[in-house]
């Protein structure tokens, strides 16, 4: 069993064989195989108990939480079962905001200083900063919603719909008053349904499924027939349709209220509307959270089908970066069921390149893996192409439209630097600080990589995305300042070995 | 804005800009504050109009907010702990001399 969760930096080892970043399906199973095969094994997520976004609360689920969220929900009873028995070491509430090559000696001897390809993990943890050494490093961040912009999207009472099933999740939190969902995908309806369900009251869905996309998906349908979705799928949708009001072909959204949502307008084809609301959950799709990997300089490619960028990745979903694989939706969107299953395959390629199996046990291994993964893509063509998001939302036509929320860039001053000739997403930045809030990009690089390719008539693959950098998200100077002063740290401050005791500078509330 | 299904006793005590409120074991400080009714918890750096929980994950950073004293903590991945002080922020933060180190 694993023992209490790590609490502090300081009661994490200096190095682990295997360092796993991130909870959720892909991040809990690398973990426990990699556990299972004798690596020590450190999982760190962000969250306060195990599951991600998808087995959210997972240990803590009542019988009417697991009945309500349905046997999907359930299944991460298994996944966090199984991690919990594995011996892998766990630390919780762990902030990871980098991944870098280790440099300098290596605490654990001659063998592993020949070894180039040790990671360095840098993070916080209980308040304190702490480097951490890697014989390999899983990052299993998941995915993110795909940003939905339009005007009046940062009015409180807007939220993801996302967020809505968090909460339900987490507090068993239910919308009161008029709710409007709004966007396209599998989960706008599966979140419909859920909410439905225990009690809230939907006004109305507002579907922005572009009409032309079911010929585009037309082709693939024969994958998707013979799918587990499909069945789920359609149930869902007959659900939501006998017990709600569905409006399709929704071609532009937008809010009404000063300081709080009041209605929702929303346009179609062939009129407009508006809707008294009190709540507005929106969605349009996910999308790979891949801030941490192109912060450390995995290679990227641009993936038509999923609208977005995508690690590059070989058989055992390792990326371009030696000793860093990428199992689950972080590596491309492929659902929780895959994202266990190549979270395991991740994890036989990580205990291959440790040493801990062979190249034979670990093919033979994989093999039946990679043949239920192949299985588990059925269906998923025919859904990029059905649910590809409407251009309007993708690059909002609307000059007030936000789209960086944190700096507060609108859509007119972004299209102002297309027109001038701005070199790409990176100098866009320098001229607007578009992507340089809290979020580092995460709400807008989508909008801003789409608003230029339609602005150039490129495509998005040709002009590219934010170039990121560690750390991946905010750090406090004390935390930093509590890094333990090895002799190589006292160096590089002092420029001399001098083992005098340096005072410690004063670390206020700065970030 | 949002009612809670299961109806726990509240057992932490917290306040919000000086306001006492309560909520439940397991709740984020951003939950605890959905569940009674507060919304906006911060106004934005640049045009400071207010701002609510976004994406409750962590990655959009709308719900910033000061936990005892510490700013720009993000209130939907802190755990809320009893007696907490949360404070909501208006505008840009300003860097303040940590105590006793005022020039």
């Amino acid at each position: 069993m694993s023992g209490p969760s790590l609490e502090t930096a300081s009661a994490l080892a200096s190095r682990y064989e295997a360092v796993v970043i991130g909870a959720g399906p892909a991040g809990l199973t690398a973990a426990a195989r990699l556990a299972e095969g004798g690596a020590s094994t450190l999982l760190l997520d962000e969250n306060p108990a195990p599951g991600g976004q998808i087995y959210r609360s997972i240990e803590a689920a009542g019988a009417g939480d697991l009945r309500r969220l349905g046997p999907d929900y359930a299944h991460g009873r298994a996944v966090a079962e199984r991690f919990r028995a594995s011996g892998a070491a766990y630390a919780p509430r762990a902030t990871v905001w980098d991944v870098g090559p280790a440099t300098g000696p290596v605490a654990g001897g001659a063998a592993d200083r020949a070894s180039t390809s040790n990671r360095l993990v840098s993070l916080t943890l209980g308040g304190a900063g702490r480097a951490i050494e890697a014989g390999h490093v899983i990052l299993a961040t998941g995915a993110i919603e795909r940003p939905m912009p339009f005007p009046g999207w940062t009015l409180p009472g807007v939220m993801t719909a996302g967020a809505a099933q968090i909460a339900l999740k987490t507090a068993g939190l239910v919308p009161t008053g008029r709710v409007i969902v709004a966007g396209c995908g599998p989960l706008l309806y599966l979140l419909t349904s859920q909410l439905l369900d225990a009690g809230a009251e939907i006004a109305a869905v507002l579907d922005t499924t572009p009409r032309g996309n079911w010929l585009r998906a037309a082709p693939h349908a024969p994958g998707f027939l013979a799918s587990a979705y499909m069945g789920k799928g359609l149930k869902l949708l007959r659900t939501v349709r006998t017990r709600t009001r569905v409006i399709g072909g929704v071609t532009a959204l937008a809010t009404e209220g000063t300081g709080a949502l009041r209605a929702v307008r929303y346009g179609t084809g062939s009129g407009k509307g508006a809707l008294e609301a009190d709540l507005l959950l929106v969605h349009q799709g996910v999308v790979p959270n891949a801030n941490f990997s192109n912060a450390i300089g995995c290679a990227h490619h641009f993936d038509e089908a999923q609208r977005a960028f995508v690690p590059d990745l070989d058989d055992w979903f390792a990326s371009s970066l030696d000793g860093v694989s990428i199992p689950g939706d972080g590596g491309g969107i492929a659902g929780a069921a895959a994202a266990e299953v190549s979270g395991e395959i991740a994890a036989l390629g990580a205990l291959r390149r440790l040493g801990r199996l062979g190249e034979a046990p670990a093919m033979e291994a994989a093999l039946p893996l990679r043949r239920r993964w192949k299985s588990l893509q059925r269906g998923r063509a025919f859904l990029d192409r059905l649910y590809a998001p409407s251009p309007a939302f993708l690059a909002p036509p609307d000059d007030d439209t936000i789209v960086c929320r944190c700096e507060e860039v609108r859509a007119g001053a972004v299209r102002e630097a297309i027109g001038l000739g701005v070199a790409g997403p990176n100098q866009l930045k320098t001229f607007l600080r578009c992507g340089m809030g809290p979020c580092q990009g995460r709400f807008c690089a989508g909008t801003v990589t789409e608003m230029i390719a339609a602005g150039r008539g490129e495509s998005p693959a040709a002009v590219g995305t934010y170039r990121l950098r560690a750390p991946v998200k905010p750090v406090r100077l004390s935390e930093l300042a509590s890094f333990p002063e090895t002799p190589e740290a006292v160096l590089a401050v002092t420029g001399s070995h001098s083992t005098d005791r340096i005072e410690p500078l004063s670390t206020g509330d700065m970030q | 804005m949002f009612r809670r299904l299961r109806e726990a006793a509240p057992a932490l005590r917290f306040r919000f800009d000086g306001e006492p409120l309560t909520g439940v074991p397991g709740d984020t400080i951003a939950a605890a504050l959905l569940a009674s009714g507060r919304l906006a918890l911060r106004k934005s750096v640049v045009g400071g109009e207010p701002r609510a929980p976004y994406c409750m994950m962590g990655v959009c950073f709308e719900c910033l907010v000061e936990v005892d004293g510490v700013a720009n903590r993000q209130a939907c991945l802190t755990p809320l702990t009893d007696g907490m002080e949360v404070r909501s922020q208006s505008g840009a933060r300003t860097i303040r001399p940590a105590a006793g180190q005022e020039p």
